[in-house]
């Protein structure tokens, strides 16, 4: 079992839907959504939640600074 | 664990700094430029220096830059930034002063300004995004354009026998005794992002402790102007324009 847990919060209205987070996770955890933001871009969702380690990867590359990265140790 | 129980705000470990405006960014999904202007907001976040920064904006994609980091900007005059920077801390040596500029803007119609900024050793910090194209204007040929490539201008790739080889303007302005940091770094990766910030830092850092000049420049990908998917252009760029513009410091003193 990964060390920690971690979740992240995009900023729907904020993402451009470039797909680079979801290139850079490690662990495969996010997609694109098939639902559009206002501007009508696919933003990106956690698919696999329980994958997400909070590594942070997908928010340090994310050229919008949509991504919230949220960890915790695993007991 | 249910994810409710991890998005808490003592676990949160990283977002977006406040220094970054709610301005949504008008560049292109998957830019590098959005992710050095986080750099640059959370370098200056980190070292509590955002009273007393200035930020010279280019002419090119970044023109819009004073929209997007909560600091004092100048606007130059295209590729004049160096100069505008020059007189900004000058004027005011205790404030920490950079440029941010594209390769058109440096490394074409700024060439004169920033090659003597540098020989100066005006205590600036220079941010160079190439991305070996003209993106604002439609992607023409640049100086940093590869050999080979093909842009808006030069559909069929640059023709060294016509247009000259690309511009290795760091390698140049790393030999300028003015110069006291020059260092080429990428944003495509995790990693690569974290090497970057360290330099974005030791470049302001410099600033603030008038050392001379710093360049940091940052190999970029210009997905648009490519017309690639930003995940594309990264590995075009990992694999094309690295061999041409090698990572790492050029000079450290």
């Amino acid at each position: 079992m990964a060390k920690n847990r971690g979740a992240v919060v995009i900023d729907i209205e904020r993402c451009k839907g470039c797909q680079l987070c979801k290139e850079a996770c490690p662990s495969k955890v996010l997609s694109m959504n098939i639902e559009a933001n206002s501007k009508g871009y696919h933003y990106a969702y956690m698919e696999v939640t329980e994958a997400c380690t909070g590594c942070a990867s997908c928010a340090y590359v994310c050229p919008d600074a949509c991504i919230t990265v949220y960890r915790v140790k695993n007991d | 664990m249910t994810l409710e129980e991890i998005i808490k705000p003592e676990n949160r470990i990283y977002g977006k700094t406040p220094l970054l405006t709610e301005t949504p960014m008008h560049y292109c999904p998957g830019c590098s430029h959005g992710v050095v202007h986080k750099l640059i907001a959370e370098v200056i976040e980190e070292m509590n220096i955002a009273e007393k920064t200035v930020g010279i904006a280019p002419v090119g994609c970044a023109v819009f830059a004073y929209n997007y980091i909560d600091i004092d900007w100048q606007e130059a005059a295209h590729g004049r930034a160096p100069a505008l920077a020059t007189a900004v801390k000058r004027l005011n040596p205790d404030n920490c002063v950079f440029t941010y500029q594209g390769d058109g803007d440096l490394a074409a119609i700024g060439t004169a300004e920033t090659i003597h900024a540098c020989n100066r050793g005006e205590n600036i910090a220079i941010f160079f995004i190439n991305n070996g194209i003209y993106g604002m204007t439609g992607g023409q040929m640049a100086p940093t354009t590869l050999e080979g490539m093909k842009t808006a201008t030069c559909p069929n790739g640059r023709d060294v026998s016509m247009e000259g080889y690309p511009l290795k303007i760091s390698d140049m302005l790393a030999i300028l005794d003015g110069t006291c940091y020059v260092t080429r770094q990428a944003v495509h990766t995790a990693a690569a992002t974290a090497r970057t910030k360290k330099a974005i830092r030791k470049a302001l850092e410099n600033s603030m402790n008038s050392k001379g000049t710093s360049v940091v420049e940052i190999v970029s990908t210009c997905n648009s102007g490519w017309k690639m998917t930003p995940h594309q252009a990264n590995k075009w760029m990992v694999e094309n324009m690295f061999p041409a513009y090698p990572l790492g410091d050029l000079k450290d003193r």
